[in-house]
């Protein structure tokens, strides 16, 4: 039941990460929905914790994603002087 | 350990609610400023400023006793305070300005954080203002500056790098100056403005933003502060810079010899 909850509480953040995806055509929620949905009836306890372990990697990535986008286009926008 | 007889740090930390780094800027139809019926957030600069106190706090440990934001603005800026909190703020406070009232210039700001600061006094009192170099909307990187003059303190601006002695009451500070940097030791109290080379400012995750809700935000008028935000400048016209022409090729060194001279370059 815990995995239950961290499983819901991924969902929450994902969801929430997704509203900021910089490419509108990429549909982030459909496809996060997708990857939920296909592993809805997985019952062994390690299955489900690999398929967390690969939900958090890609929340990882997208922030990783995001703080680079953010990063560069400063970076751009304000130039080291020379 | 508690540190003996140092008095503990207050961090006073403002923010900005700034145009967002992401939204492509148009200039609105009365060539009076821009459009500003787009999203809306935390000013990257004020971000670092917030992370950097939340840093602090962790190689300090219990020589910070409260990391304070403030934000000047209309009531939509709250959000901006709670993200915030929801990155490691203690509390907030917010000084409201109607929301059909131009937006307050930098010395205005400046001059209702020194009206804030000056209200603290005995272990409320504000020890270090750390706040981002410029907004990114309207760039105008004086906030900083100006408060430290109202308040007679130190600054230490375009930080790199920050380090603080709470024994010593002092801070040594890196400068990102032209051609390099440069390293000052400055007494507290002080205002920091952050670089971009700062720090990577942290991610607020879900259960952090549920936590900040629960964190205090008080609310202050321009009246309670004693401060006029009437605007001092009015600004003209405000235009896109023109286009760019593309360049031309030319096929040989004599072509491009002919082209300069036409153009009106004359050998020196």
């Amino acid at each position: 039941m815990d995995q239950r909850r961290r499983a819901i509480a991924l969902y929450k953040e994902l969801h929430r990460l997704g509203r900021e995806y910089p490419d509108p055509a990429y549909n982030f929620h459909g496809k996060m929905r997708n990857l939920f949905e296909r592993n809805r009836q997985l019952t062994d306890p390690q299955e489900i914790e690999s398929a967390l372990k690969l939900g958090e990697y890609i929340k990882q990535e997208t922030l990783a994603l995001y703080a680079l986008r953010k990063y560069r286009h400063l970076r751009r926008m304000y130039p080291p002087t020379e | 350990m508690r540190p003996s007889a140092a008095r503990l740090l207050n961090i006073l930390v403002p923010v900005k609610r700034s145009v967002d780094y992401a939204v492509k800027i148009r200039v609105n139809p009365q060539q009076t400023g821009v459009d500003l019926n787009v999203k809306h957030s935390m000013n990257p600069f004020d971000e670092i400023a917030v992370e950097e106190a939340v840093r602090l706090r962790e190689r300090l440990k219990d020589g910070v006793k409260s990391i304070k934001a403030v934000t000047i603005g209309p009531p939509k800026a709250s959000e901006t305070l709670r993200t915030a909190l929801a990155m490691g703020a203690d509390s907030a406070i917010h000084v409201e300005i109607p929301e059909s009232a131009p937006a307050p210039e930098p010395l205005g700001v400046a001059k209702a954080l020194h009206a804030l600061i000056q209200r603290g006094d005995g272990e409320g009192k504000v020890d270090l203002v750390i706040m981002g170099k410029q907004a990114i909307d309207d760039d105008a990187g004086q906030t900083g500056q100006m408060l430290a003059g109202l308040l007679g303190w130190g600054q230490a601006t375009f930080a790199s790098k920050v380090q603080v002695d709470v024994e010593k009451r002092e801070a040594v500070v890196l400068r990102e100056i032209d051609g390099g940097s440069e390293e000052i030791r400055c007494r507290l109290p002080l205002v920091v403005t952050t670089d971009l080379r700062l720090n990577e400012p942290r991610y607020a995750s879900l259960p952090n933003i549920m936590k900040a809700k629960k964190k205090p935000i008080e609310k202050l008028t321009a009246a309670d502060l004693g401060v006029d935000f009437t605007p001092r400048l009015e600004t003209l016209k405000v235009t896109e810079p023109p286009v760019r022409v593309g360049g031309g090729k030319v096929e040989s060194v004599d072509e491009l010899v002919a082209k300069l001279k036409d153009a009106g370059f004359t050998a020196a």
